[in-house]
């Protein structure tokens, strides 16, 4: 590993799983106070996932997210303050205070947008593909979506097109064990999503999503093979949300009751991806201590500023409610 | 039997609705995302599980579509389902088995089979939840024949056009909004139907007929009360169905006041409220005193900005204002 990849590359990743778990822990308290009010799906836990994707891709190619894309979202590029913002409905927000944490976008970044229609962007994305493949641009669209989103069936239609055109795109399923309060085994009876290609003729792969290295290996297989044009892909990256489905913890109806076990909670601890792969970049002589050290005080003090920009920001005006309803 | 003005909560009248038409018809059955857990459904659930079993209580993967038409399916081999869609947004997957199939059934097969499925849905709007967690939808379905639309404001009708969707031999599409569940009110224990196509009077008035259904109904009453303090006297209806539409009701309160304005929960174009508009002017329109008026959504998504949504959810200042200005009109 050491030899196969520089030093930058490997800390780069670092530093942006520590970006999305710093600025996701760091809205716990303000969701807990109350002051951010959209629901925010934490992605902590599955950083390894958006990092090892983002980073074999090019900022040219697409990504589409879901409810849970604040980590997509930054691993691809997207602005932090303006993450922030738009979490508390700013103007100055990536969607401009009108979507909120679970529509998230970046176009320039090559993320194409995230919406919490279960699905919903699973066709979407094969149409960015189909577009890529229709203007013979060297492009890879990835859809990121959950393991409860192989119940719609709009994920069936969608693999046998790509597959009849063999279109760029990358279905990249995050196993995270839960579908809300539905454990996988009560939303599927066999536990083989990577599977979920095969019919259609589409190869699938079964990653450790807690492992950022293998993350990345397996899109940049997936990429060359897009790029080649023998895509699709299916990938299947099992990973554990550290956090509840919506905010903080399984928080029902004001009863800070977690609904998943507690053991099984206390087991995904210990496969932290972030500290795992600190544990490896201490173990390759990459980092040592004091640079963590750094590097996690220079990511809170972007987390900071960008909350100082969010709060500091405008809210949209009133007038301007029906602003973006169509292009003018 | 009935015990003197209990009180219950709109959620929790819901939830008894269906444990006691459960309790009396093995064929009914609840099916949809969240049944067993609180998560989605507020109260209304509670209880079900314990009670009636995994094979009658079934919580589904996410798959609106396969899950709808799984329901009017077993409608038409003769159980009377509900399926259950915790955001109404959710329930677009299913628009195939709602609109293309549950609907024109019973008229393509020429009267050969029905679909007594009751496709229940929550309107989740606020919260900064923004555009596909908030849609009111009640439009779009009404606009379809086939199907019937309620969309109760009271835990008393909550429960009435429950038990009426379940007992009704077609698709009954029955909307409630979450922004209702934790209102109490009267309900009788026993087993009871609001029939589907009526409408009520909340308060008796005879200067302006005021129109609403679901939740802009309680926003109405309050408005009602703000003006009879002001010495406007308001007829305030809530139609609890938007298909079919009381007309009898609506054209006699029209025809005492010579007013109009209808408040509804959804968007303006060709909406709910259009419909109302239109029916008074195509048969009382020599009844009418003064232009009808409307209070919706302006036509635009829902934003997340708690900034935005302030203003884009109309409340009961929004009806005064309106009628105040209704109210001048002659004198203009
Ligand atoms: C069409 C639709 N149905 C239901 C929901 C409610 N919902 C939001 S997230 C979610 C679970 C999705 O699980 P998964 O895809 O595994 O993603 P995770 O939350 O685990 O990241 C559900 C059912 C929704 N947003 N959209």
């Amino acid at each position: 590993m050491r030899k196969k990849y520089n030093k930058n590359f490997l800390v780069g990743l670092y530093r942006t799983m520590m970006r999305i778990r710093i600025c996701e822990e760091s809205l716990v308290e303000p969701i807990l106070r109350g002051e951010v009010k959209c629901p925010c799906h934490l992605y902590s836990g599955e950083e390894a996932i958006a990092t090892g994707v983002c980073a074999a891709l090019d900022e040219s190619d697409y990504i589409f997210g879901s409810h849970r894309s604040h980590g997509h979202y930054l691993a691809k590029g997207g602005s932090m303050p303006e993450l922030i913002a738009e979490i508390y409905g700013k103007e100055t927000g990536c969607s401009k205070g009108r979507g909120g944490s679970m529509h998230l976008i970046a176009p320039e970044k090559g993320m194409l947008g995230a919406v919490p229609i279960v699905g919903g962007t699973i066709s979407i994305a094969l149409g960015a593909a189909l577009a890529s493949k229709i203007r013979k641009q060297k492009r890879v669209t990835v859809s990121f979506f959950g393991d409860g989103t192989t119940g719609e069936g709009v994920l069936y239609e969608s693999l046998n097109f790509a597959s009849l055109k063999k279109l760029p795109i990358i279905f990249a399923c995050e196993n995270n064990l839960y579908s809300t309060h539905l454990p996988i085994r009560e939303c599927r009876l066999q536990n083989n999503i990577f599977k979920t290609g095969v019919p259609f003729g589409i190869p699938g792969d079964r990653v450790d999503g807690n492992n950022v290295l293998k993350v990345y290996e397996s899109t940049k297989a997936a990429v060359e093979i897009c790029k080649k044009g023998n895509g699709p892909v299916f990938i299947e990256f099992l990973t554990y949300r550290l956090r509840g489905h919506v905010g903080p913890d399984d928080n029902i109806h004001g009863m800070r009751t977690d609904i998943r076990p507690k053991e099984e909670i206390e087991r995904w601890q210990k496969k932290d991806p972030i500290k795992r792969y600190e544990r490896f970049l201490f173990k390759n002589k990459i980092l040592v201590k004091q640079e963590v050290e750094m590097i996690r005080k220079e990511v809170e003090q972007e987390v900071n500023n960008s909350f100082a920009f969010a709060l500091s920001s405008s809210y949209p005006k009133e007038m301007e409610l029906t602003k973006y309803v169509f292009k003018e | 039997m009935s015990l003197k003005n209990r009180k219950l909560q709109y959620s929790l009248a819901i939830n008894e609705a269906i444990h006691q038409m459960m309790e009396i018809d093995e064929s009914v059955f609840l099916i949809g995302q969240g049944v067993k857990s609180p998560w989605y459904v507020g109260n209304t659930a509670r209880g079900l599980l314990e009670r009636f079993g995994d094979e009658r209580v079934i919580d589904t993967p996410v798959s609106e579509n396969a899950i709808t038409g799984a329901a009017v399916g077993a409608a038409i081999a003769g159980m009377r389902p509900i399926v259950v869609h915790p955001r109404m947004d959710f329930m677009m997957y299913a628009m195939d088995p709602i609109i293309n199939e549950s609907a024109n059934w019973h008229y393509m097969f020429g009267g050969n089979s029905t679909v007594p499925v009751v496709i229940w849905s929550i309107i989740n709007r606020g919260g900064e939840q923004a555009a596909q967690h908030s849609q009111s939808l009640h439009t779009l379905c009404a606009h379809i024949p086939g199907l019937k639309v309620v969309m109760p404001a009271t835990p008393y009708d909550v429960k009435g056009l429950m038990i009426a969707a379940i007992k009704d031999d077609n698709p009954v599409i029955y909307i409630d909004d979450r922004w209702l569940y934790n209102l109490e009110g009267d309900v009788p224990e026993e087993i009871y139907s609001v029939p589907i196509g009526k409408g009520i009077i909340c308060k008796k008035g005879k200067d302006i007929t005021l129109v609403s259904v679901s939740y802009m109904a309680i926003e109405a009453i309050k408005a009602a009360e703000y003006l009879k303090k002001e010495g406007i006297d308001v007829e305030v209806i809530d139609l609890r169905s938007v298909k079919p539409i009381d007309k009898e009701l609506l054209f006699e309160s029209v025809k005492k006041t010579g007013r109009l304005i209808i408040a509804d929960c959804g968007w303006k174009t060709c909406g709910f409220a259009a419909e109302i508009s239109a029916m008074v002017c195509e048969n009382i329109f020599e009844y009418l005193k003064s232009p009808i008026a409307r209070i919706t959504l302006p036509d635009t998504p829902a934003p997340a900005s708690f900034a935005l949504e302030k203003v884009y959810y109309p409340k009961s200042d929004n009806i005064i204002a309106k009628i105040q200005e209704v109210l001048k009109w002659e004198t203009k």
